[in-house]
């Protein structure tokens, strides 16, 4: 078995790490319940007009798509923050063209420089814009585990993505240059930006930031609004961090997807009704010996009707749960 | 039929060099690869594993189950239905463009009920998966069905290495009653342990963890075998296998597993009474 080992890893290094549909992790969709962000909402996807959701703060929001050569994976919340000094760009895009038009947008509206771009975690419909803020040479700030993420999934999530936007367009792996162990801030002139670095949750690199001047949270996608969370890290994690975004008191929030801004606290619990039903059902499964694939077809199904694309994600975090729960 | 491991060698022997010189297009694995190109690659697995012997097409000895698209190709679960069971002693699993095409090779001893088999596997690309029953005269019957997924063999544990082996060698096993009128107790087997498959990196050293998956796992009721499983890097991260058996007396279940890497665990577990 030895010489079959030293085979694998040659054959290994042409092979990259895959990750279940990790290039459908950022789909979003209309129709938000958040009224502060109705008027703005029909010109907002397909248009890709940016939305001040508070003062100096403009955020995008992501259309209903998976990445396509059409979208240039321009399928999640982006956008930035502007100080009395200098810039902070929220999510840096989910392509290095995604990124270029985030950076052509700021520029339309400030000549103050770009001092910090946000990779919130590792899924590429957040991290791969980050290429075009690169001649900016801001600080890059990202959770301390996302490094170790992006070398286990980075280069396959490229692979992903030129095969759809091709080489010029796709951009490469950036990495974090302030990787936050627990907790950071960051002073733009006249407002503070204070960084959390989760536990396992969504992803294992869940990076949140609140705002001093408005109070706004960015939890990234630890907060998905109408469209149905994917679990990419841990159920029972992302209902604990819940409790913790929760405690930060925070009455509007900027979701990874979703309207640009929802009133946090009924969207955090639509949120982890979602979580808690896959929970407790997944336990209630394990308990009578349901099989996995049967699981997988009858979990959840009280939450059909609510969130969009249930049908495609839905299956996929049962996986997740079960393999979670089974243990316990 | 060849030993497992040594038909796997052999297999990697022939095809690794091949791929790496020729970029040949039997291995060069793919989701847009033509029927023609797929069945060219089943006949040189089946040759490696099987030799000369015939493996006669069957849409009835076996069925296999596994998703169209999997939902997670890490965790693909797979149900082998081989309705004719009085006639099988054994079952291979063979997920051909995975990089170690036999994923599973299974043989049923005298305490087996051998009508069912679930486990759960790592795809790695756009394949068929074959299953290949063994009658007890010594034929050799297959059948596929083609799932789509990718990257399962590399994908990251999301955790370290050394989370991924915390309870390394536990096992559950749990019991519930076979079809009604039937003698045959239905079994849930699970085992802790990576099953890492040389291809997933590890986060810390950021170099490939080496392969260490479970190779051997012998079911049995007292004396009696149910089964024995010969599993490879294509076995998801902590194995689960349902299977069925008779059960006879109150002698318990012992399970004995081992890993490529000298780990060897043994558990029993008593059978509970039937409840009719």
């Amino acid at each position: 078995m030895v010489a079959h080992e030293g085979l694998w890893r040659r054959d290994g290094r042409g092979l990259r790490p895959a990750r279940r549909g990790a290039l459908l992790g950022g789909l979003s969709l209309f129709g938000g319940l958040c009224l502060c962000c109705l008027p703005t909402l029909g010109r907002s996807a397909e248009g890709f007009a940016m939305d001040e959701v508070g003062p100096g703060i403009f955020i995008r929001r992501g259309p209903d798509a998976e990445a396509t050569p059409e979208n240039n994976d321009a399928i999640a919340n982006i956008g930035f923050v502007v100080g009395e000094r200098s810039v902070l760009v929220t999510e840096s895009g989910g392509s290095l063209a995604d990124g270029q038009w985030l950076r052509g947008q700021i520029k339309q509206r400030t000549d103050k420089p770009i001092s910090h771009v946000v990779l919130t975690h590792v899924h590429p419909d957040h991290c791969f814009g980050a290429e075009a803020f690169e001649a900016d040479k801001p600080v890059f700030v990202g959770h301390h585990a996302l490094r170790s993420a992006l070398d286990a999934r980075g280069e396959y999530y490229r692979t992903r993505l030129v095969e759809i936007l091709g080489a010029e367009k796709a951009g490469r792996v950036v990495y974090p240059t302030l990787e936050v162990a627990d907790g950071a801030e960051v002073d733009l002139g006249g407002r503070r930006l204070t960084f959390h670095a989760h536990g396992t949750a969504h992803t294992n690199c869940d990076l949140s930031m609140r705002d001093s001047a408005s109070g706004i949270l960015f939890p990234a996608d630890l907060l998905f609004v109408t469209r149905i969370p994917s679990l990419d890290g841990s159920l029972v994690g992302w209902l604990k961090e819940a409790e913790v975004l929760k405690a930060m008191g925070a009455a509007k929030a900027v979701p990874g997807h979703g309207p640009t801004l929802v009133a946090f606290a009924p969207a955090l619990a639509d949120l982890t009704r979602y979580l808690g039903t896959l929970r407790d059902e997944t336990r209630k499964a394990l308990a009578s010996d349901m099989p996995i694939e049967k699981a997988v077809a009858s979990i959840g199904r009280s939450e059909a009707g609510k969130w969009a694309l249930f049908d495609l994600y839905n299956g996929r975090n049962v996986t997740q749960a079960f393999k979670e729960l089974e243990w316990e | 039929m060849k030993p497992f491991t040594a038909a796997l060698a052999l297999s990697l022997a022939a095809a690794l060099p091949a791929a790496a010189l020729f970029a040949g297009p039997v291995l060069a694995a793919g989701a847009s690869d033509t029927d023609a190109e797929r069945l060219a690659r089943w006949n040189e697995i089946r040759t490696s594993i099987f030799g000369d012997t015939t493996v006669t097409p069957t849409d009835t000895l076996i069925q296999v189950d596994a998703p169209a698209r999997a939902l997670d190709a890490a965790l693909v679960p797979i149900t082998l239905t081989m309705p004719e069971k009085d006639r099988i002693a054994g079952v291979s699993l063979v997920i051909d463009d995975n990089p170690s095409p036999y994923a599973a090779n299974i043989t049923f001893g005298p305490a087996a009920d051998p009508g069912e088999i679930k486990l759960r596997v790592r795809v790695n690309n756009y394949t068929n998966v074959h299953a290949v029953v063994r009658t007890k005269d010594g034929a050799l019957f297959e059948t596929a069905k083609f799932v789509k997924a990718s990257g399962g063999c590399s994908a990251p544990m999301g955790m370290s290495d050394e989370e991924a082996m915390k309870g390394m060698g536990d096992m559950r096993m749990k019991f519930s009653e076979g079809a009604p009128g039937s003698k045959s107790t239905e079994a849930t087997l699970m085992i802790r342990h990576p099953n890492f498959s040389g291809m997933q990196m590890n986060q810390v050293t950021r170099d490939y963890t080496p392969a260490r998956y479970i190779q051997k796992v012998v079911v049995s009721q007292g004396a009696r075998n149910i089964l024995t499983l010969d599993g490879d890097i294509s076995i998801a991260s902590n194995p689960v296998i349902n299977f069925a058996f008779l059960p006879e007396g109150k002698a318990p279940v012992t399970v004995v597993a081992s890993d490529n890497q000298n780990g060897r665990w043994e558990h029993s577990f008593p059978v509970p009474s039937p409840s009719n």
